[in-house]
């Protein structure tokens, strides 16, 4: 299988008025990889995926998306060309079903207005139909067949984060952006959720970004994990290598542990 | 022809109405459907894969599976090559699991999924016999690569190839089938000891449903779910033989946690379930009526009296006033209809409960609510033989024997059956065989009598019951199923044999009692913690005071604890069916019996290891007190 680059990130900085919360950090992502970013609080970890899906542009440097340069596009338009995110504090329409919020996941996919949609019939109601399909596909595949007609603001906390990946997964997106979706689980959630994105990665070839902070589960699933402290890319490598590096367990435990 | 096995069934069904559905099974959040010949094209795909395979006439095949339109195509296909199938119970645990596969010679095992085959594959140095697993669902199943693996696709594959080279082969295979040729290995659930293999033939089978039907015809258009343990012998009963001869559509549940919600979808005309579900209906209902807007409220507390009294009366045959049979229009109108209608019971000709004796409120709930709830009683050993029948329905018994049963009473207070629907014996169990059939005659092992309208009345199991040490006769079951019919008690476990008095142990419903205690703000936090509440200990003492009443002076209970957790079937301590494995409770709590006792001690410590699913175990030190039950309040 040849190699290919199908997110390159390179030399990225991002400035909130005298703060620099990333400074030059370059990233490749493989197609079909698992690439970990973790780092201490602050370290800019949610700041560069918000780079990548477009809600801040950076100052300088360039983001593309296979051969293409996303660096100045909108987040809307990002998520059109196949780049799906989940929210580490849960982005979810809470008085919504389960199900209508799994639907709006397709909303970058819809093609008909919203006159027609209203009126249900012809294109607009075969275009549901599709939709439903995909849906239906990510609601068997969560294995949350149950609560499709639950508001989603009335699930355990551990079902929401679920219903969070399967919005993302509804776009069928190609990169899936995971900002701490296991952040607040117990055990067997986090392992159900570790298999579901295990699955993800091997059902569909989606290239995953995923931040976490259980070490646990990053080295387990990761094929490369990148390490960030303080906006500064300290360290990337295979799981293994990086929990060897020094510069890690320093940033980690303080410069005490290490020496 | 003549239809003498459950395959001719289906060559019929197929025949005579190929275009009528025959199955449904939700998926993707639709009811996807199955034809009568739709359902044979799947069952001889499955068949002549099988076949294809290596399964010969006599083997087994082993399911473990929910219920799904797969696991009745494969039985069918055992059946018409001439096997068995056994069903397994879907949560069996590891060691249970390779008991049952290992000692039905399972030459083959079809396994629902990614977990069931896991299960399967850990036992596989165990099960030296099976030569291969079938697997339904293939999600997660891709880098599985052991040969012992195939999907269930891929053997309709196989199948629809032989089929093409060998097109009579199927019906060769059905003709050769005979009536009594063993259709079913169900293993019993096991109280005492492993669990023995009953063989049911084809005649068995059809002269069971053949009776039902004497005295409850079903109609191709019924539709039924299927959502009861594959294993547990109803299941064939209804979902399997009954669909079959009958042609009523048997509809799978999406997933076992959607079956209320499919109920509702399909509105069945006749549905059995145990009373577990029964019960926890009517406090889905009562709950859901205490959220309800006060006009609703007042109604339904207003009228629901009027149905329970007008349904009690019309079960005792009293004349109905005219002036509650129109406090009765209304209240169907404006309660119960809607009601029904929700819980999906609007066409509702039939509800069955069985298993277990069901509390007279709940029944009587139902009753009240217009759904003709009725009481059904069988073993595994010769399927249901007895149903209430309609207009002659009374709290307490199992109602009458089909037309086609013989049933007696021995001197002993045994109830035994005689018919055709009798089995054949337990599989490569002479000994256990030979002391269940007699002359004939199944000796059920249950302690009955017939009351003085016919009508069957289950007690105990035989062997539990057994006398103080005064003599009197104690049935430890009789006193444990009043204990449940209260909400607040999952489980109780009584004794009493050669014991000056009678005591129990209780297991709270932690989802009743849990509501209980945020009504009544008391604060809590495991399960443990709640059983040991005093507050808890006076709220179950109300019940077992009221289960007193009705009980003789002698075998009142006297004192009684809460258990620090609830008996569980993984720990074996009770069966896959809910029932409780007293030799096995009685050892592994003997300290807790004993001070039951010993009348001075009013604590006893318990240490429990608990086990996470991780494999890291925790060890939980507890103290238990045990409660006095003072005299029978006043006014008994």
């Amino acid at each position: 299988m040849t190699i290919e680059c199908h997110l390159d990130i390179r030399g990225v900085s991002k400035h909130f008025g005298g703060v620099q919360a990333i400074g030059d950090v370059s990233l490749q992502v493989n197609r079909g990889e698992i690439v970990s970013v973790i780092g201490p609080n602050g370290a800019g970890k949610t700041t560069l995926l918000n780079m990548i899906s477009g809600f801040y542009h950076p100052d300088s440097g360039s983001i593309r998306l296979a051969d293409r340069d996303i660096t100045r596009l909108s987040p809307s338009r990002i998520a059109t060309l196949g780049v799906a995110r989940t929210f580490q504090n849960i982005a979810l329409f809470r008085g919504m079903t389960v199900l209508d919020n799994l639907m709006l996941g397709r909303h970058v996919h819809m093609r008909t207005g919203a006159l027609s949609a209203m009126l249900r019939f012809g294109p607009a109601l075969r275009e549901e139909v599709q939709h439903r399909e995909v849906v239906e596909d990510v609601i068997e595949f969560l294995d949350i067949q149950p609560l499709r007609k639950q508001p989603a603001g009335a699930l355990a906390y551990g079902l929401q984060k679920r219903v969070e990946l399967g919005r993302a997964l509804a776009a069928h997106p190609q990169v899936l952006l995971l900002d701490e979706p296991m952040g607040g689980m117990n055990i067997e959630e986090k392992e159900d959720m570790a298999r579901f994105v295990l699955d993800v990665n091997d059902e569909w070839g989606t290239t995953i970004v995923l931040i976490e902070h259980d070490m646990g589960v990053v080295m387990d699933i990761s094929d490369r994990v990148v390490v960030l402290d303080l906006g500064q890319k300290i360290a990337a490598g295979t799981p293994d290598e990086v929990k060897e590096a020094p510069e890690v367990i320093k940033a980690y435990l303080g410069t005490q542990a290490a020496s | 022809m003549a239809e003498t096995t459950l395959p001719h069934y289906l060559l019929r069904n197929a025949r005579e109405f190929p275009h009528q559905v025959a199955m449904r099974e939700k998926e993707k959040g639709i009811w996807q459907q199955w034809t009568w010949r739709q359902y044979l094209d799947e069952v001889r795909d499955l068949a002549l894969g099988l076949v294809a395979l290596g399964f010969e006439r006599g083997d087994k095949l082993a399911i473990l599976s929910d219920n799904r339109p797969q696991v009745y195509w494969a039985m069918v296909a055992a059946q018409a090559l001439g096997g068995m199938p056994v069903p397994l119970y879907q949560d069996s645990i590891s060691r249970q699991l390779a008991y049952v596969v290992d000692h039905s010679d399972a030459a083959m095992v079809l396994a629902e999924d990614q977990e069931q085959v896991d299960k399967v594959l850990e036992l596989k140095d165990n099960l030296p016999k099976v030569r291969r697993v079938i697997y339904d669902d293939p999600k997660g199943m891709r880098h599985y690569n052991d040969p012992w693996l195939t999907s269930f696709i891929a053997v309709q594959e196989k199948g629809r190839e032989l089929g093409r080279q060998r097109p009579q082969l199927f019906d060769e295979h059905v003709s050769a089938g005979r009536a009594d040729d063993s259709a079913l290995i169900c293993y019993t659930s096991g109280t005492t000891g492993q669990p023995k293999g009953a063989m049911l033939s084809h005649a068995n089978l059809i002269t069971a449903v053949e009776g039902m039907q004497t005295v409850e015809p079903y109609y191709p258009t019924d539709e039924t779910l299927a959502y009861l343990p594959p294993a547990w012998v109803g299941d064939t009963f209804w979902s399997l033989a009954g669909a079959l001869m009958t042609g009523c559509r048997v509809n799978c549940p999406e997933r076992p946690e959607t079956v209320q919600a499919n109920i509702r979808e399909i509105a069945p005309h006749f549905l059995v379930a145990p009373p577990r579900i029964w019960e926890n209906l009517v406090s889905e209902v009562r709950t859901r009526v205490d959220d309800a807007s006060f006009v609703k409220r007042w109604l339904f507390h207003k009228l629901m009296p009027v149905g329970e009294d007008v349904a009690r009366k019309r079960m005792e045959k009293e004349p109905v006033g005219v002036l509650q049979k129109g406090l009765h229009r209304l209240a169907e109108f404006f309660v119960f209809g809607p009601l029904r209608d929700h819980l999906g019971f609007r066409r509702i000709r039939s509800a069955y409960t069985g298993g277990a004796p069901l509390g007279p409120e709940i029944f009587l709930f139902f009753r009240a609510l217009g759904i003709n709830l009725k009481q059904v009683y069988g073993q595994t050993e010769s399927g249901v033989t007895c149903v209430q029948r309609d207009g002659d329905v009374s709290l307490g018994t199992v109602g009458k024997p089909f037309p086609n049963v013989e049933m007696a009473v021995s001197d002993d207070g045994e109830v035994l059956v005689n018919g055709p629907m009798v089995f054949k014996g337990y599989y490569k169990d002479e000994v256990a065989t030979a002391a269940a059939l007699k002359d004939g005659w199944l000796y059920s092992g249950d302690a009955g009598l017939m009351d003085p309208n016919d009508h069957l009345v289950v007690i105990d199991r035989a062997k539990d019951v057994t006398a103080l040490t005064d003599g009197t006769r104690f049935a430890p079951q009789f006193i444990e199923n009043k204990l449940k019919f209260s909400p607040y008690v999952k489980e109780a476990v009584s004794f009493g044999q050669d014991r000056p008095y009678v005591a129990a142990m209780v297991d709270i419903d932690m989802e009743n009692v849990g509501r209980w205690a945020e009504k009544n703000r008391l604060a809590y936090t495991t399960y443990t913690d709640l059983a040991q509440k005093p507050e808890v200990y006076d709220l179950i003492a109300l019940e077992v005071d009221r289960v007193n009443r009705d009980l003789p002076e002698s075998t009142r209970i006297r004192r009684f604890l809460l258990l620090h957790k609830e008996l569980d079937a993984d720990d074996e301590e009770i069966t896959r069916t809910r029932k409780v494995r007293r030799g096995l409770v009685a050892e592994r709590y003997a300290d807790i019996i004993a001070a039951l006792f010993s009348e001075e001690v009013a604590t006893v410590p318990v240490t429990s290891v608990i086990t996470y699913q991780d494999g890291r175990q925790a060890t939980l030190e507890t103290t238990l007190t045990i409660r006095d039950v003072g005299e029978v309040l006043a006014g008994a």
